[in-house]
């Protein structure tokens, strides 16, 4: 094993038997464990998990019912609009809900929380590679947590130019309600996000390239570590463009340069002085960032569904090298299709069709590990458990998502759509249908592992039936919206001739996304009990390959009470070689008919 | 288990394909180029036979190797070459195919801007600019030039000729808007600095909603123009009677001071 991690836990052992306020203090909160900073980035991102769903259902009422007053909420909230959402607040709602929910949910849960929970585990190591990194890598999230929380009771209830900031709305304060400070709040709060996600960025990659245990090739390595390991490159390439590109937008804000802002520019008859600028110029920056960040947002959640999928199916992965080479040709071509969000924005139309061959050419590898995905359930023995089934549903929204970005990626087509709820079914297919079914199932399948604990499985299958049922219920119909051509981001969309048909379908779909979000309540409830009553779990309880789970459940400090020696890929479920339907990476090869239970499973 | 997951798939594929409620698909077009429509149903036939196929596949291994059922042991595979080219090869050549499929529509409504007889670029008929959050239209008048004493300025009500190409400048005066015309299938960003033009052909007469479409604050919501097509001859007379009215209102507004 490396010598970095040696240093990293000189440091950090346990030494004395007596647990005083310091060393709580050092073991659970400024705790340097990936494991402990893994579960911190779990909750935190849980919580706010429930933040965003909040705000939706703000944006849906509104859709549904405008201006009417909202019940039991909307007096706490809104008093004084008499529990109305005014304009002003729904354009807060909206920017706000899509901030956290990508900014603060998804790729910190995926990164954040998986990523440092399962990378050391699952490459053998004891841990990150520099702790001290990773542990600010966490606590640089409070400050992001306090600007974006923050940036709710500002003036101007919040910032307002959407999640993609487009200047000049974002960068003239004059130009609406919440671009004043609550703007300037959001850019920073970004910019901590940032930080954060480039710190954990350069430990995994550290991690996953130095830390390997002994015969973990790059293609032992599960799809899991491959998606983390793609999705810190992209985060270490992409990211400084977002970073300094905020930072130009604050500047614009704060000291008067003017990068995004034109010549000549005025505002709510207030003349700017500075310009100068191309207002396009962020949208290329913006999308240079953000596009590879949709596929940071989708592919370690590919990758934790390949495992589950592979150990319930009790069968092998089908096509491991494509797979791996489809999630770096995903990377690969996410730098260059940056532009298909700017097909209607004003830029030359000769690159559009540059950036839409582009794009087309994405839907391929997708295509490709659909395809996989469907092999590998191919002649199996599938065991319908909860983690199972959330994969599945993975496969299948992950399906509809990328037929509906084929539309987007025709550039005519685009031209009806953009800006339209097709776009925002289309993206909620693959974050919430998609990336958010993955954490889900991921959640109950290393849930054993993190608390030793097993989460109800009765339990888990209504969480599943009700959100998959909602879930469609409330994003499918968007299509069919979308397909009208209703936009996105109207707080009163009925003010339209073209759309007023369109308020009874509203309704049906904000019922359904309530429900959803009360879907939610017996995951919560067994989460927690399981967590502290739920029945103790073995090392390794659903029978897996993978390293994590020849550690003991919960892993303690080191993870590993043995050093872990890798004889193959973690997918040889039904292995003729051996007599149990699993083989796990660990077991050293054994004659036929002659598998002896690894001294590391005996322990249980 | 997969019994009730079926269920619901099975509802949500009819959605798609045939789903009942009359008029919640495209709004009405209205002008002649058809393209996009066109192209999106060609679309959708080819991803819905994509869905129906992966869908079909997924529940019938579902069911069909469901270890509750199956006491065949497992398949042994870590896959195949041949597949794996079968399914790279060919979703890329529908993949191209619909990429250089749709390079003409695309240019017919981005590229190729109506000529007139002597091949100049025809001139915009009219010049809109968005504002927090309003439509100001600014026809040039006689002498076909924007910014001279005889220009008509209205807001939010746009009049155009039928059976002719239409030719608009679109600008912004403040933030970005989006200037979209749902029945024409137009669609354009609207960014402050930048000067762009639109065309579109449109053949039927009525009056359709201008929608925005770009996040362009609090007000967004309410930025409604309205667009009516009509024929050249009445086009020209609403033409005449708003600019008299123009000069009126001036006129008695200067007196009044
Ligand atoms: C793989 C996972 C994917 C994720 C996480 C994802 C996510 C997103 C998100 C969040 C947006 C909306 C951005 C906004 O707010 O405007 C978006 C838009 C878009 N996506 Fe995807 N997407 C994925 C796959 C695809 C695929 C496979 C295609 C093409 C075949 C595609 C094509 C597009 C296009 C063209 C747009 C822009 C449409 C517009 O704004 O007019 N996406 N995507
Ligand atoms: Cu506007
Ligand atoms: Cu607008």
């Amino acid at each position: 094993m490396s010598s970095i991690t040696a240093d990293g836990h000189a440091s950090h052992a346990h030494s004395s038997s007596e647990f005083g306020v310091g060393e709580f203090i050092s073991t659970y909160v400024f705790s340097r464990d990936h494991k402990v900073i893994g579960i911190q980035f779990l909750f935190s991102t849980l919580l706010w998990f429930l933040v965003g769903g909040l705000l939706a259902i703000g944006i849906r009422w509104q859709l549904a019912w405008p201006w009417s007053d909202m019940p039991v909420i909307g007096p706490m909230l809104f008093s004084a609009e008499g529990g109305q959402i005014s304009p002003e607040f729904y354009t807060m709602l909206f920017t706000m809900h899509a901030t956290v929910m990508t900014f603060l949910v998804i790729i910190p849960i995926l990164a954040g929380a998986f990523g440092n929970y399962l990378i050391p585990l699952m490459i053998g190591a004891d841990d990150m590679a520099f702790p001290t990194l990773n542990m600010l890598s966490y606590w640089v999230m409070w400050p992001a947590f306090f600007f974006f929380g923050g940036s709710f009771f500002v003036a101007g209830n919040g910032a307002s130019s959407g999640w993609t900031s487009y200047p000049p709305l974002s960068s003239v304060p004059e130009s609406a309600p919440g671009s004043g400070l609550a703007q300037t709040m959001w850019l920073l709060g970004l910019t901590c996000v940032g930080i954060s996600s480039m710190m954990g960025s350069v430990n995994y990659l550290t991690t996953i390239i130095q830390m390997r245990a002994p015969g973990m090739t790059m293609m032992r390595l599960p799809l899991t570590i491959w998606g983390m390991f793609i999705t810190a490159l992209l985060q270490a390439f992409a990211l400084p463009v977002l970073t300094a590109a905020g930072f130009m937008q604050l500047l614009d804000r704060t000291v008067g340069t003017g990068f995004f802002i034109p010549e000549a520019l005025s505002v709510n008859n207030s003349p700017m002085a500075p310009g100068g600028g191309q207002p396009l110029l962020w949208q290329h920056l913006f999308w240079f960032y953000s596009h590879p960040a949709v596929y940071i947002m989708i592919l370690p959640a590919m990758g934790m569904v390949s495992d589950i999928l592979c150990c319930f199916a009790r069968k092998p992965l089908f096509g491991y090298k494509p797979m791996v080479y489809a999630m770096n040709g995903i990377a690969g071509l996410g730098f260059i299709v940056w532009g298909h969000h700017m097909f209607v924005s004003g830029m030359n139309p000769g690159l559009g069709m540059t950036f839409m061959v582009a794009t087309m050419m994405i839907a391929l590898p997708s295509a490709v590990k659909t395809f996989n995905w469907l092999g590998t359930i191919y002649g199996g023995k599938i065991q319908f458990t909860t983690p199972m089934l959330f994969s599945l549903a993975f496969v299948s929204m992950f399906v509809v998502g990328g037929l509906s970005g084929i539309f987007m990626a025709a550039t005519p087509v685009d031209i009806f759509i953009h800006d339209t709820y097709y776009i925002v079914a289309h993206f909620h297919y693959v974050l919430f249908g998609g990336t958010a079914m993955a954490v889900f199932g991921a959640i109950y399948f290393w849930f054993p592992k993190m608390f030793g604990r097993t989460m109800n499985e009765f339990w888990g299958k209504v969480h599943f039936l009700l959100t998959f049922v909602f879930l469609n219920g409330t994003f499918f119909t968007m299509h069919i919206l979308g397909a009208v051509g209703f936009p996105r981001r109207l707080a009163d969309p009925y003010h339209y001739e073209t759309f007023r048909h369109l308020q009874p379908i509203n309704q049906f779909m904000t019922i359904c996304a309530i429900l959803m979000v009360a879907s939610q309540i017996p995951f919560i409830l067994n989460f927690f009990y399981s967590m502290f009553f739920g029945p103790k779990a073995g090392r390794n309880p659903w029978h897996a390959n993978g390293l994590e789970w020849q550690a003991p459940s919960p892993p303690g400090h080191g993870n590993f009470d043995f050093q872990p020696i890798v004889y193959r890929g973690p997918y040889e479920y039904g292995s003729p070689e051996t007599d149990q339907d699993y083989y796990p990476q660990t077991q050293p090869p054994t004659e036929r008919g002659k598998a002896d239970v690894p001294p590391t499973l005996a322990a249980d | 288990m997969s019994i009730p997951i079926l269920g619901t798939l099975i509802i949500v594929w009819a959605a798609m394909d045939w789903y009942p409620l009359e008029g919640h698909w495209f709004p009405e077009r209205v002008v002649e180029d058809g393209n996009i429509d066109h192209l999106f149903y060609f679309i959708l036939w080819l991803t819905g036979i994509v869905f129906i196929a992966t869908g079909i596949l997924l529940f019938w291994f579902l069911w069909k190797y469901d270890a509750a059922k199956n006491d065949q042991p497992v398949v042994f595979t870590h896959g195949s070459h041949y597949l794996e080219v079968m399914w790279s090869v060919v979703p890329a050549i529908i993949l191209l195919f619909l990429a250089i499929y749709q390079m003409d529509a695309w240019a017919g409504a981005r590229m190729e801007r109506p000529v007139l007889a002597n091949g100049q670029p025809k001139p915009p008929i009219a010049r809109v600019t968005g504002r927090q959050f309003e439509w100001k239209m600014q026809y040039p008048g006689e002498d076909q030039k924007f910014d001279t004493p005889d220009d008509l300025y209205v807001t939010n009500v746009l009049h155009v000729p039928r059976d002719e190409e239409v030719v608009l400048e679109i600008e912004s005066e403040d933030v970005l808007h989006s200037f979209f015309l749902p029945n024409f299938r137009v669609k354009q960003d609207v960014v402050p600095g930048m000067k762009q033009f639109i065309w579109f052909k449109p053949i039927k007469d009525g009056s359709y909603d201008i929608v925005c479409a770009e996040l362009c604050g609090w007000g967004h919501y309410k930025m409604k123009g309205q667009i009516t097509v009509q024929s050249r001859n009445d086009f020209d007379v609403w033409l005449k009677k708003t600019y008299d009215e123009q000069e009126l209102s001036e006129f008695s507004l200067a007196e009044a001071e």
